[in-house]
């Protein structure tokens, strides 16, 4: 059961062949044994999950069942979910109970989803490797000595574990596709403002939007069908009309114009890495894809960019956690200002404390047009170099990651290191563009060990559609989506 | 420009975050590095360049000023580090 596909698991329930309870006490039992050995998940309530996967049976009994009703889904614990402990990966939301749903939840409790549980994290999202999170690393399940990638580790190792039967992340910089990259699954972030923001703990507004992780383009299809839509409550959400994202999974693709940035396949790419690429791009060819050589001469750029705008941003957003209403109080202070000093001096992890000053910098008094303003206009010139590259080509294809899953450990010690890990996806965030990241293949690792590699897709606005025909495609005459960790059959 | 652990401390005053001297050198370390990294920016010619801070050309949406949400005080203040009375309680601000 836990390899099959979405469409595969709905079927199984409508046929009664299984029932969602059995389904989900499935999962339940996966977590429990394998959890231990990889931290996918910061909070369970096995209860809640079968009262849930009970409703389901009730709604599939009536016959009124939609795709997803009855599947067992796992979220990234960064979405508010009403009665569950809502954490973000941090000791400042340790005991944090959710008073409300975030829109992503409502919608997968009104398609009649069950909620597995809440997964591992970076902390507030800030991270490429799982390891900011105050619950512990998360171990990727390809190799358990490496990073699943981040910050939507706990997501991404419950997928590619089949410790759920998909995922909820959010994508910032890189948050959905790097992980999925790592891990090799399918991974997607929508084009900015199509999946509400609300009660989605923000990192940086501009930027954060939530997405799919699930086995395959046509199992993301199904959930953006569920997650994407407009919510006058989230600010950015754009009133675009609802699509059906599975409708043009089966489109040939000849005539597809693909292009390759040169910016993305310069060095840096690691050569086993450009080989799985260049293998897919045969495949595409095949395929009746057709590829033109692109340039996004400012991509090159989009790192300090990022790592203005991301922390100006957080330093805002994450001025809300003071002790007073919610979240981590110090046991001991000598008045208000030394609260405050001190609740977030302990309630926020290195990396978070790193970004919030680098924020509070940039936005400090006579900084503000050198840092921010400035950034916001490279920005402009981003966005603008894939409009330009979007005249020749449909879709752009390269790299999620410039390397395979690293050792934990390994580039702790250096945040600017780390922050390379997104050279290919930031982009598209600055943009607002959606990008996509499927299994294109693997690359052996000094020790022996096979390590997924990922396809990036990138889609022009609101082309979610046809990146996820364009995955379905490859998905059908290949199978590295379906390949699983040795020791999680 | 160069920051000094003077700087570090200044920051992160402003950011309401307590910090000591150990930890503010460490902190300088990286935060000098990612700074170099931000500095990139600096070669660009940005001369006319609008500031971006959407993708979509959207407007500032105006709804009609009507309550939306009932009051759920008790609800939101269980996860309240102290409240009394209904109230937040925080150390004394005002002699």
């Amino acid at each position: 059961m836990i390899n099959q596909s979405l469409k595969q698991l709905s079927q199984m329930l409508a046929s009664k062949e299984v029932s969602s309870v059995e389904m989900t006490q499935t999962f339940l039992d996966r977590i429990k044994q394998y959890n231990p050995d990889i931290n996918a998940y910061i909070t369970l309530d096995e209860d809640k999950s079968l009262a849930q996967a009970k409703a389901a049976d009730g709604i599939l009994a009536a016959g009124t069942a939609t795709p997803l009703t009855g599947i067992p889904m796992a979220q990234k614990d960064i979405f508010c979910a009403k009665d569950w402990r809502t954490t973000c990966g941090s000791k400042m939301l340790e005991t944090f109970i959710a008073p409300y749903d975030a829109n992503v939840i409502t919608q997968f409790n009104h398609a009649g989803a069950v909620n597995l549980g809440k997964t591992n994290m970076d902390e507030f999202a800030m991270g490429s490797s799982n390891e900011t999170s105050y619950f512990g690393c998360v171990n990727n399940p390809w190799d358990l000595t490496r990073v699943p990638g981040g910050s939507s580790g706990g997501s991404a190792a419950a997928v590619a574990g089949r410790l759920c039967a998909a995922a909820t992340g959010t994508d910032t910089g890189g948050s959905i596709r790097q992980p999925a990259s790592l891990c090799g699954f399918t991974g997607l972030k929508p084009t900015y403002g199509l999946v509400s923001r609300y009660g989605m703990i923000a990192f940086a507004s501009s930027l954060d939007q939530a997405g799919p992780m699930a086995k395959s383009a046509e199992d993301c299809a199904l959930m953006m069908n569920v997650m994407a839509g407009f919510d006058e409550r989230d600010s950015t959400s754009l009133n675009h009309p609802k699509e059906d994202y599975t409708s043009k999974l089966n489109q040939p693709l000849t005539g597809l114009k693909v292009g390759l940035p040169k910016e993305y396949f310069a060095e840096g790419l690691d050569t086993d890495v450009a080989k799985v690429i260049d293998n897919a791009i045969a495949e595409y060819k095949k395929l009746g894809a057709e590829f033109v050589d692109i340039s996004l001469p400012n991509a090159g750029l989009s790192i300090p960019v990022y790592y203005v705008l991301a922390p100006a941003e957080a330093s805002t957003n994450l001025s809300r956690y003071d002790g007073v209403r919610y979240g981590h109080r110090a046991a001991e202070y000598d008045d208000l200002m030394d609260m405050y000093m001190k609740s977030r001096a302990e309630g926020f992890g290195d990396e978070v404390k790193r970004r919030i000053l680098i924020g509070t910098y940039v936005l400090s008094a006579g900084y503000y047009d050198a840092y921010y303003l400035k950034a916001q206009k490279i920005r402009h010139l981003i966005a603008d170099d894939f409009k330009a590259a979007y005249k020749k080509c449909d879709i752009i294809m390269g790299p999620t990651v410039p390397s395979t899953a690293f050792k934990t450990g390994e580039k702790t010690d250096d945040p600017v290191a780390m922050y390379l890990q997104d050279i290919y996806t930031i982009a598209t965030n600055l943009a607002g563009l959606p990008g996509m990241s499927i299994p294109a293949g693997f690359s052996k690792s000094s020790d022996g060990k096979d390590l997924p590699v990922g396809l990036q897709i990138i889609g022009s606005y609101f082309d979610e559609a046809r990146m996820l025909n364009v995955g379905h495609a490859y998905q059908q005459v290949t199978d590295w989506h379906t390949a699983m960790p040795e020791g999680f059959a | 420009m160069a920051l000094t652990i003077h700087d570090i401390k200044r920051i992160a005053h402003l950011a309401r975050i307590e910090i000591n001297d150990s930890e503010a050198d460490k902190t300088l370390n990286k935060i000098t590095g990612i700074l170099t990294l931000i500095e990139e920016m600096e070669a660009v010619n940005t001369t006319g360049i609008i500031p971006m801070s959407h993708s979509q050309d959207v407007v500032q949406r105006l709804r009609e000023d009507v309550v939306t949400a009932t009051n759920q005080r008790e609800t939101f203040q269980k996860n309240a580090p102290t409240v009394g009375s209904g109230l937040y309680l925080v150390p004394q601000v005002i002699e």
